[in-house]
């Protein structure tokens, strides 16, 4: 005990800097691990890391943890091997949520904490099974942060890394020996990388941007959201008259700030089908935006003309075999292609598309007379569905394949005779009906009602399928209406059928709309959105 | 083998004498049984061990040099019974495994092997997959060394006491002819630091040796009444030379003053835990100087009943640092006191948790309570300790929370499992649910989102076993899957065997990815590459049928969605009786990648014409409604936000991590779900006519595009 009296009074509350990284399997968590290792032994430290790499998969969160410390008269230190909530120096996150879940782990607090993380989303799959938006916001990272951490550096280390051509550990790195919280050089840092031996270019590369970001100090954590929708101002002109008609027609029959968004529904149909076509959406435009006047829609800023503008484009606009042959057929798609996969001048790039046409589809795109006579023939319509029905692999850069995919492109004026279009427009106007008969008692509900439309998506079981949910939907509309909060509840309906694909949420929900009338006023406690 | 090379470091393995070795646990104790004079090296591949097993499958020439026999053991069981070498011979010997599951399975061996005692030193290395992280069940090795009397070591967690432990285990063995296990926990096992190094040594006595000269001992033998005598000796003999070497080699270690009112009994294993706990409370420096008595237990079982009195004597109250449950040590310590009569209070999981990790946290928290009810003084002044409490109950984090979504380890990118279960899902829609019995391997992911099939298991290569029960008239059948893993390790015998015998009707899918790759790409019997040490190539579907099995589908390419899902419906439906068995077989991806990728690189860099292929999604025909991710979970299939005001729901995407493996776009197929996935075939070094072709094919597709450009009416851009 005396000795340790004799010189602890000093040293008592001497620890190892410590270093959390998180990251998922693949990221080079563990090389970077050893390469913090590396710079402290390198100093005369003593340094330890530790992880639970578990099995081979690499698609896992993992945890590296590193300690490093000065030896006392040769003595090591006792390091820990996991770290402790509330006594981390450093965490490195290579994903954001990974930061959220440093966070979540006590590993961040506003003492002492200095929180380095990229800020790019690598979403889980929880997120992205969802049938609609199940992405997790990063502001409440930031948010949390902001309250977590004594200092935070966030940007998007991964584009910095790709750019280089390696991986988010050398990033991080780069932005640890920015950060200035450890105390070695840079060039200590570098000649660890370079020691590394395996891709130290690019890897000095992502690390010397990573490095000159992080010591420039953003003062804001740099976080991407996704990118704005696109919605331009009416053109004055569109140097085509049957354009310009269009856009005529739209000045001089809407209140200004509803044209980006009939704009951009003019832009698809002209795309869809041909101007005609559009004039058509402004047709039946024009005849909802009456309706909406006389409901008083000036008071809600013609929300309704507005929300009908985007579903009714969506809704005329569908996904046909047409409108995939035209899409996969054109050269703006071809440069498109060749750019993501980053084909270069010399080599030579062919795609192969996978499609599975069904005799469904085939006797959509007949004309209706032809069409429905084959499908009141049970018989013929399986012996031609056995023809068709099956996976085909079209390589559309050969030029028969091409030919054929353009032919079917160059159909698409006969679409407006089609089965499918005849049904389509039907079901359009039943839609539209229901959001008008209750326009004029409840302006929010017939919203609703037209933003329904958004559960339609998808060919084939996907596309039966957002329309059974959007028939389930719609069938609660009789019962909710009149109700106090309808249109929450129906809003309500409408996120839970896009919760998942078995319809569960959706039950739930028509479910606790159930208990709401069976319980008179008493609201369930999950109430509305 | 996976191809991979672990040359690197087996040189680590050569260093000598007063070098100093930099690298992680696992090796460290590698290089520790060959500075220990080792004859024979056996054992199963797991985490935390297979770094042991890898690196020296890639030693041959260290080990033919060093005359150390090494061997890839069929399962534990068998690992466990190579030992039996050592019960005659003066032969060091060592296994490892994945405890406990591996223990379960290498029991039957142990528990001779222990009875009949042995005479070279004997060392069973156990990788302890326990807390955090752990992918089984959370029990303690403890209770097998009590159960068989095997010393059990649980030496502190730096390299030099790891690699101190193996030598010293060795020789308690051979003092106490007993086998000595030696536990490491898993992050042990995988912690970089350092240790001075010896020589490798060769060992005296050969196998060589043992065969020339052939020994036999009926009372090694567990027949009566030998068997009786073996338990009259471990108890006699074997026990009291074991108590002796421990105590005169000084196997645990005492820490901190001699004189104190209260003390510390430790784990080896738990000690930098306790003391970075000491720290926070003011009672330790960083370097392992303490105020307290601690007593470290490097070996846990025995209990040396001395030492223990002569600590606990003359304090007030001591408290037992033991991880995991039962309290075996606490509840001895507790006997041994009483015994003596000596009325030291004892705390231990009453202070403590009786599960989960010991961390730094949780036994700052124990032992703090301890202080505060003994030796309040002690506390002093100490720095409040950290608590992220504050933190963790503020508003922004507990939203965070919601938000911050789980991630699991899952099927890697293009894993050959995912078609296979993607198709099972195709099956389940198609004709209903099936009951699933799992087994231990990747394919137990499938349990998770998106997939949710597959179900519990009951060990390795028992799925099948696991689904006995049902072996019922009914219309539905059961579904057992299991890896080439475990199929080799138990599974042939215990569950294809057992559904011959018994005419089990149900289904059984054996996952074949080329070799063991779950645990990192060891060869097993299947495994389709060349091993010149090895015998490899012999093909399940062979051995099902010998054991008897009429019904086999071999795939050979799983990634063929519609062509599994229509197996998978036949074996469902068949009038045949008895098992259906389908092997479905694609190498492991990401092992296939680590060696295919340099290869691509090199051919095209050395002008050879080479087609890389990846998938992509044309973000114009995609819906948003994410269908073809619930039937993938792909890592490189994932999706993105547009800027199209006409979509409201982020649109898939597929990144540049795609190897091109193909499942999206058959299971969209399959599934009849959307045409917006394409395969781009890159081609590099395109030949002469390669460039003909796409020259004429250009000119005829360009034009048309021209010509459906030029008279298409659009808004402009």
């Amino acid at each position: 005990m005396k000795a340790l009296i004799d010189h602890l009074p000093g040293r008592i509350h001497e620890k190892p800097i410590s270093i959390a990284i998180l990251a998922m399997g693949g990221q080079g968590g563990g090389v970077l691990a050893d390469w913090i290792v590396s710079i402290a032994e390198a100093q005369g430290w003593a340094a330890q890391s530790t992880s639970v790499p578990g099995v081979a998969q690499r698609t896992g969160a993992t945890i590296y943890y590193v300690e490093m410390m000065r030896p006392l008269d040769g003595k090591r230190p006792v390091f820990s091997l996991m770290p402790t909530p509330g006594d981390v120096d450093i965490v490195l996150a290579a994903e954001f949520m990974e930061a959220g879940r440093a966070i979540l782990r006590g590993f961040v607090n506003p003492a002492q904490t200095v929180l380095i993380a990229s800020s790019h989303r690598f979403y889980a799959v929880v997120e992205k099974q969802v049938p609609g938006n199940g992405v997790g916001d990063s502001m409440t990272v930031i948010e949390a942060a902001g309250i977590a951490a004594r200092k935070i550096i966030a940007f998007d280390m991964q584009e910095v890394a790709e750019r280089a051509g390696t991986v988010v550990s050398s990033a991080l790195f780069g932005a640890l020996c920015g950060a200035g919280v450890l105390p070695f050089g840079r060039d200590v840092f570098e000649t660890a990388v370079r020691a590394s031996g395996k891709g130290v270019d690019a890897s000095l590369a992502a690390f010397a941007q990573a490095h000159d970001i992080a010591r420039a100090n953003p003062p804001a954590p740099d976080v991407k959201q996704g990118p704005e929708k696109r919605l331009p101002p009416l053109p004055v002109s569109a140097g085509h008259s049957q354009l310009d008609a269009l856009l005529k027609r739209v000045r001089a029959e809407f209140p200004p700030h509803l044209h980006p968004m009939i704009y951009a529904g003019l832009r698809r149909l002209v795309d869809y089908q041909d101007p005609a076509y559009a004039q058509e959406y402004l047709d039946r435009l024009v005849s909802l935006h009456s309706h909406d006047r006389n409901a008083g829609g000036a008071a809600q800023t013609y929300s309704f003309t507005e929300t009908a503008a985007k579903y009714l484009a969506i809704g005329m606009a569908y996904d046909d075999v047409l409108r995939v042959a035209d899409l996969k057929t054109r050269a703006s798609r071809f440069r498109r292609v060749k750019d993501e996969v980053g084909a270069s001048a010399s080599q030579i790039l062919y795609t192969t598309e996978y499609m599975h046409p069904r005799m469904e589809e085939i006797v959509g795109f007949l004309p209706a007379s032809l069409g429905s006579a084959i499908e009141n023939r049970p018989r013929l319509f399986k012996a031609l569905d056995r023809l068709v029905n099956r996976g085909r692999r079209v390589r559309t850069g050969t030029v028969l394949w091409f030919l054929s995919l353009y032919t079917l492109s160059r159909l698409r004026r006969l679409r407006r005779r089609s089965l499918r279009h005849g049904r389509e427009m039907a079901h359009i106007a039943i839609w539209l009906d229901t959001a008008l008969a209750h326009l004029p008692t409840d302006y929010p509900l017939a919203v609703e009602i037209v933003r329904s439309r958004r559960l339609i998506k998808g060919y084939s079981d996907t596309h039966s399928r957002g329309l059974s949910k959007f028939d389930q939907v719609l069938a609660q509309v009789p019962r909710i209406a009149g109700r106090p909060g309808a249109a929450g509840w129906l809003a309500f309906m409408n996120k839970a059928a896009l919760g998942d694909e078995e319809g569960k949420a959706l039950d739930g929900a028509i479910r606790s709309f159930d208990a709401e009338i069976e319980g008179g006023v008493r609201r369930p406690a999950l109430s509305t959105p | 083998m996976a191809e991979r090379s672990f040359k690197k470091e087996v040189q680590e393995l050569r260093i000598g004498e007063g070098e100093i070795f930099r690298g992680e646990g696992i090796l460290a104790i590698t290089k520790a049984l060959l500075q220990s004079g080792v004859s024979y090296v056996g054992g199963y591949q797991g985490s935390p061990i297979s770094h042991l097993m890898d690196v020296l499958a890639d030693a041959n020439e260290l080990l033919d040099e060093l005359d150390v026999h090494f061997e890839s053991s069929a399962s534990e069981a068998s690992a466990a019974a190579m030992l039996s070498a050592s019960v005659m011979y003066p032969l060091r010997g060592a296994v490892t495994w994945k405890s406990t599951a591996g223990t379960n399975v290498a029991s039957d061996a142990l528990t001779n092997l222990a009875s009949g005692g042995v005479t070279g030193g004997t060392l069973i290395i156990l990788g302890e997959d326990f807390g955090e992280g752990s992918s089984i069940p959370q029990e303690r090795s403890h209770a097998f060394a009590m159960k068989s009397q095997m010393w059990l070591l649980d030496p502190r967690p730096n390299l030099e006491s790891l690699v101190n432990t193996v030598e010293q285990g060795f020789e308690l063995s051979e003092a106490s002819n007993t086998p000595v296990m030696m536990q490491v926990r898993i992050r042990a096992c995988h912690v970089h630091g350092e240790f001075v190094a010896k020589n490798n040594r060769s060992p005296a006595f050969k196998l060589r040796d043992a065969l020339k000269t052939p020994r036999r001992d009926i009372s090694r033998v567990v027949l009566p009444p030998a068997s009786l005598a073996q338990d009259v000796e471990k108890l006699e003999e074997r026990f009291p030379k074991a108590i002796q070497h421990i105590r005169d080699a000084k196997l645990n270690e005492f820490f901190g003053p001699k004189d104190a009112e209260v003390g510390i009994v430790v784990q080896g294993g738990l000690y930098n835990s306790l003391m970075r706990g000491l720290l926070y409370l003011g009672m330790a420096d960083a370097y392992g100087e303490t105020l307290v008595p601690i007593y470290v237990m490097n070996v846990t079982y025995p209990m040396i009943d001395d030492e223990v009195v002569a600590f606990c004597r003359d304090k007030r109250a001591v408290i037992m640092v033991e991880e995991g449950h039962p309290n075996y040590i606490e509840q001895s310590l507790i006997s041994v006191l009483h015994r003596h009569d000596i009325t030291t209070k004892v705390h231990g999981k009453d202070m403590l948790p009786m599960g989960g990790d010991y961390t730094a946290a949780v036994v700052e928290k124990g032992v703090r309570r301890f202080f505060e009810k003994h030796a309040v003084a002690m506390l002093g002044n100490h720095p409040p300790a950290p608590d992220p409490v504050p933190i963790l109950t503020s508003k922004p984090v507990m939203k965070l929370a919601e938000v911050v979504p789980p991630r699991p380890a899952g099927f890697c990118t293009g894993c050959p499992e995912r078609p296979i279960f993607a198709a099972m899902k195709l099956t389940e829609k198609d004709i209903g649910e099936h009951h699933v019995s799992g087994d231990i391997g990747c394919h137990i992911f499938a349990n998770l989102p998106p997939f949710n099939v597959s179900g519990n298991t009951m060990g390795y290569g028992l799925s099948g076993a696991g689904a006995s029960a049902f072996n019922v008239k009914s219309d539905k059948r059961t579904i057992s899957v299991m890896g080439d893993g475990g199929f080799w390790h138990n599974g042939l015998t215990s569950s294809i065997g057992n559904a011959v015998f018994n005419e089990h009707d149900g289904v059984f899918v054996i996952v074949d990815n080329h070799y063991a790759a779950a645990t990192g790409g060891q060869d097993i019997l299947s495994s389709r590459a060349d091993n010149p040490r090895r015998s490899t190539q012999h093909s399940i579907a062979t051995a099902v049928k010998g054991m008897g099995v009429k019904w086999v589908r071999q795939i050979d390419r799983t990634y063929d969605v519609s062509k599994m899902r229509a197996t998978l419906t036949e074996a469902l439906t068949t009038k045949e009786t008895g098992p259906k068995v389908i092997i479905a077989s694609s190498e492991c991806m990401l092992n296939k990648q680590r060696r295919e990728k340099p290869q691509f690189r090199a051919a095209v860099k050395a002008g050879q014409r080479m087609v890389k292929e990846r998938f992509g999604v044309d973000e114009d025909i995609c819906t948003g409604d994410h269908a073809c991710i619930r039937l993938s979970g792909c890592p490189s299939l994932s999706v993105k936000q547009t800027d199209d005001p006409l979509k409201d729901d982020p649109v898939a995407a597929i990144d540049n991590t795609c190897v091109g493996c193909g499942n999206c776009g058959e299971v969209s197929e399959a599934a009849v779900l959307c045409p917006s996935f394409y395969r781009a075939d890159v081609i590099h070094n395109p030949t002469r006519w390669d460039r003909f072709i796409a020259r004429f094919r250009n000119a005829v597709i360009g034009s048309l595009q021209n010509f459906a450009d030029t008279n298409r009416v659009a808004f402009p851009d």
